[in-house]
């Protein structure tokens, strides 16, 4: 609630918008508490469940690529390990995205009575799954004791690809809400966009195993690093594998393209819709 | 003075899917159809529905001066709370421009974005967020809050543990508490208990008699009478009047209450050959005032006007009341007396048992030494709305519990230890 004239017309730009919503941080806040608090609650293992999904899932990968289907990481690497870095920022994606693609919906009941700007519903989603992440990170320490292993230097690097995953859901997250608001048919895409989407990103596998191949064709390798995730994995492994991993430029550039340009057109969209939303959510 | 509201020529419309009524498909041609338009819009994918425009608010336009308190009234589907939603940035308007020049707070609802599973401790600050206070300010008022709502027991609890009682309390004792200067409320008093809304009614008097700006909408002409200052007055999406609240009270009674507060009664072809025949009806508060519906919990009268052809030895005049089901409730006879002709009218007043909300059919039944000349059954409507809340500071009652709603006298005796 700020001091300023406000202006209700048809169509109007609101020009404060973006101050709007630095006027409102305490509501961001606040719904982003109360989904941290909420999420556990009545659960017998409470916290522990954003630890063990994901180790049990690391878990299967490993046996199943590793052991069952002979696959290798890349430089000697435990293929636990590998995983794992894989894993943990699919996981923090395919929470943040889901939430906030859900949100708008199961918030439905604010939309219809109170003004806010829209925007920090799908945000505070993502902020709720950003904390499962660092909860989670404790598998990879745990790995780390257990192979004896030690990250390189460039560990240090991590919060950029962290900060590239939470735009990569930050901007799939909000496009699909304003979607969904007027569509629910995304209810049910949205599980199969994670589902689908585990399988062709590099987290049971490495990236080398697609960029190193010879019998696969360039271009279906550019198609492959269309994928955001596909940059956003390999920049964790790059960082946490240290030197034994390398980056694949090109396809990482283009990784980074399409998470920000999803990152846009995410909040162009959302912006466009979100006046409609109290009418037809 | 500047306005701190200015609404110009405000319209909003909402497009309206109807169910195409054909009259026989097959399913292949619903499916065919449904894929050619799945590649035009796939809006239209959503059933076979045809759209239609409907303006819920239509060239409205008023001002509002600082510390003026509005009241909003007009019937259901007036366009009342799209107004609100409109002023509070909920909705757009399809036209028009709003300025509005103040801190604003809307309370459309009691308790929005209370969550179940958090304490009462939690939800307060949860709640008051969500309306637009910030933590400090919270912090600030936090135990005047909870006393105000008087669960200090309870503080960590559950909501979802909460009575119903405690629930509405707390919620909208965050509310009371909230300090813009211009403050939006809906028909939000209809809940809590008698007592706790007295409560809450004198701690919206106190606010707004700092200076504050409040747009009030409710059905109940007594609150609204009570509370504001000025009114403006919908229907059908149009403003039809704004003002005094008095003089807008006024006319919202006379409006609607023409049309269904009045039936006429229709008549055989011989009837100027009967003894005599009542052939209208006024359905009416306690003052004579004409209401299409009675706010529940109020005494009404209903009023029969009659002629006689020629003098009526013995006349008696009757009014019956039944359920839409005609089940027979109540039937009153005027004493039997000699009338001589001319025009007459009778009320027949109810002050003495209140009946729940719902609609109820007039019989008129007239005689004359116990021989009838005239029997209307369904001769008019009366409807009981429950959009008025009860003011009865000793008891709770609960409009469900039967169609009678007067209570019995109790009485508690104890009997051993």
């Amino acid at each position: 609630m700020t001091r300023h004239k406000i202006i209700i017309e048809a169509n109007s730009k609101n020009a404060n918008y973006w101050k709007d919503l630095w006027n409102y941080r305490g509501l961001f806040y606040f719904l982003s508490w109360r989904d941290v608090l909420v999420r556990y609650k009545q659960t017998v293992i409470g916290v522990l469940w954003s630890v063990l999904r994901p180790l049990i899932t690391i878990v299967i990968f490993t046996v199943v690529f590793n052991k069952l289907g002979d696959f290798s990481a890349d430089g000697g690497v435990p293929y636990a390990i590998m995983v794992c870095a894989g894993m943990l920022p699919w996981q923090f994606f395919s929470n943040a995205f889901s939430e906030s693609a859900n949100s708008l919906i199961a918030n439905s009941n604010l939309l219809t009575k109170v003004y806010f700007p829209r925007l920090i519903v799908p945000a505070s989603s993502v902020i709720v799954s950003i904390i499962d992440f660092f909860i989670s990170f404790i598998i990879l320490i745990g790995l780390f004791i257990f192979y004896q292993y030690s990250p390189g230097w460039k560990i240090i690097y991590l919060p950029v690809f962290l900060l590239l995953a939470t735009i990569t859901a930050m901007g799939s997250g909000l496009f699909i809400s304003a979607l969904n608001v007027k569509y629910r048919d995304f209810r049910y895409i949205i599980p199969f966009i994670v589902q689908f989407g585990l399988y062709v990103s590099p987290v049971g596998f490495s990236s080398s195993m697609v960029y190193g191949s010879e019998k696969i064709p360039m271009a279906v390798k550019y198609i492959y690093s269309m994928n955001p995730m596909v940059g956003v994995i390999d920049g964790f492994r790059w960082a946490i594998l240290g030197g034994q991993v390398n980056l694949f430029m090109p396809g990482f550039i283009i990784s980074v393209f399409v998470s920000l340009f999803l990152l846009f057109y995410g909040i162009y969209y959302f912006r466009k819709t979100e006046r409609g939303f109290a009418d037809i959510i | 003075m500047e306005p701190v509201i200015k609404v110009e020529h405000l319209s909003k419309s909402y497009v309206l899917r109807q169910q195409n009524k054909t009259s026989y498909t097959t399913l292949r041609d619903t499916l065919a159809g449904k894929a050619r338009s799945l590649f035009a819009d796939p809006s239209s994918l959503i059933s076979g529905t045809s759209k239609e425009n409907f303006l819920a608010l239509e060239d409205v336009g008023f001002e509002v001066n600082k510390g003026d308190r509005i009241g909003i009234i007009g019937r259901n589907g007036a366009g009342k709370s799209t107004l609100l939603k409109i002023l509070s940035r909920i909705v757009e308007p399809t036209k028009g421009r709003i300025t509005i020049d103040g801190r604003v707070a809307s309370l459309l609802e009691v308790g929005t974005g209370f969550h179940p599973e958090l304490t009462g401790r939690e939800n307060v600050f949860l709640n008051g967020s969500i309306l637009g206070m910030s933590k400090a300010e919270i912090k600030s008022k936090f135990d005047e809050i909870v006393a105000f709502a008087e669960i200090e027991k309870f503080l960590d609890t559950p909501v979802k543990r909460y009575s119903s009682g405690m629930y509405v309390r707390l919620a909208f004792a965050v509310a009371a508490h909230l300090e813009p200067e211009i403050l939006i409320v809906d028909e939000v008093l209809a809940v809590g208990d008698a007592q706790f809304q007295k409560k809450c009614l004198g701690k919206m008097q106190d606010v707004s008699g700092q200076g504050r700006t409040i747009l009030f909408v409710s059905h109940n002409m007594e609150v609204v009478q009570k509370l504001c200052t000025k009114g403006i007055l919908l229907e059908r999406g149009r403003l039809i009047q704004d003002g005094p609240i008095d003089s807008v009270v006024k006319k919202y009674l006379e409006v609607f209450a023409v049309g269904d507060s009045m039936f006429k009664i229709s008549l055989p072809d011989d009837h100027e050959q009967q003894q005599g025949y009542a052939h209208l009806i006024h359905v009416e508060d306690i003052r004579g005032n004409p209401l299409a519906e009675i706010p529940i919990g109020q005494p009404w009268q209903i009023r029969v006007c009659f002629r006689l052809n020629r003098r009526v030895p013995q006349f008696v005049i009757a009014l019956g009341l039944t359920t839409l089901f005609d089940m027979p409730l109540r039937t009153t006879w005027t004493p039997p007396g000699d009338l001589s002709e001319g025009d007459y009218e009778v009320v027949f007043k109810c002050d003495d048992i209140l009946f729940t909300a719902g609609q109820y059919k007039l019989i008129v039944g007239l005689s004359s030494d116990r021989i009838p000349f005239q029997y209307v059954e369904g001769a008019g409507y009366l409807t009981i709305s429950d959009v008025s809340t009860l003011h009865n500071d000793k008891q709770i009652i609960n409009t469900n519990s039967g169609l009678i709603i007067n209570q019995m006298n109790t009485i508690i005796t104890r009997k051993s230890k």
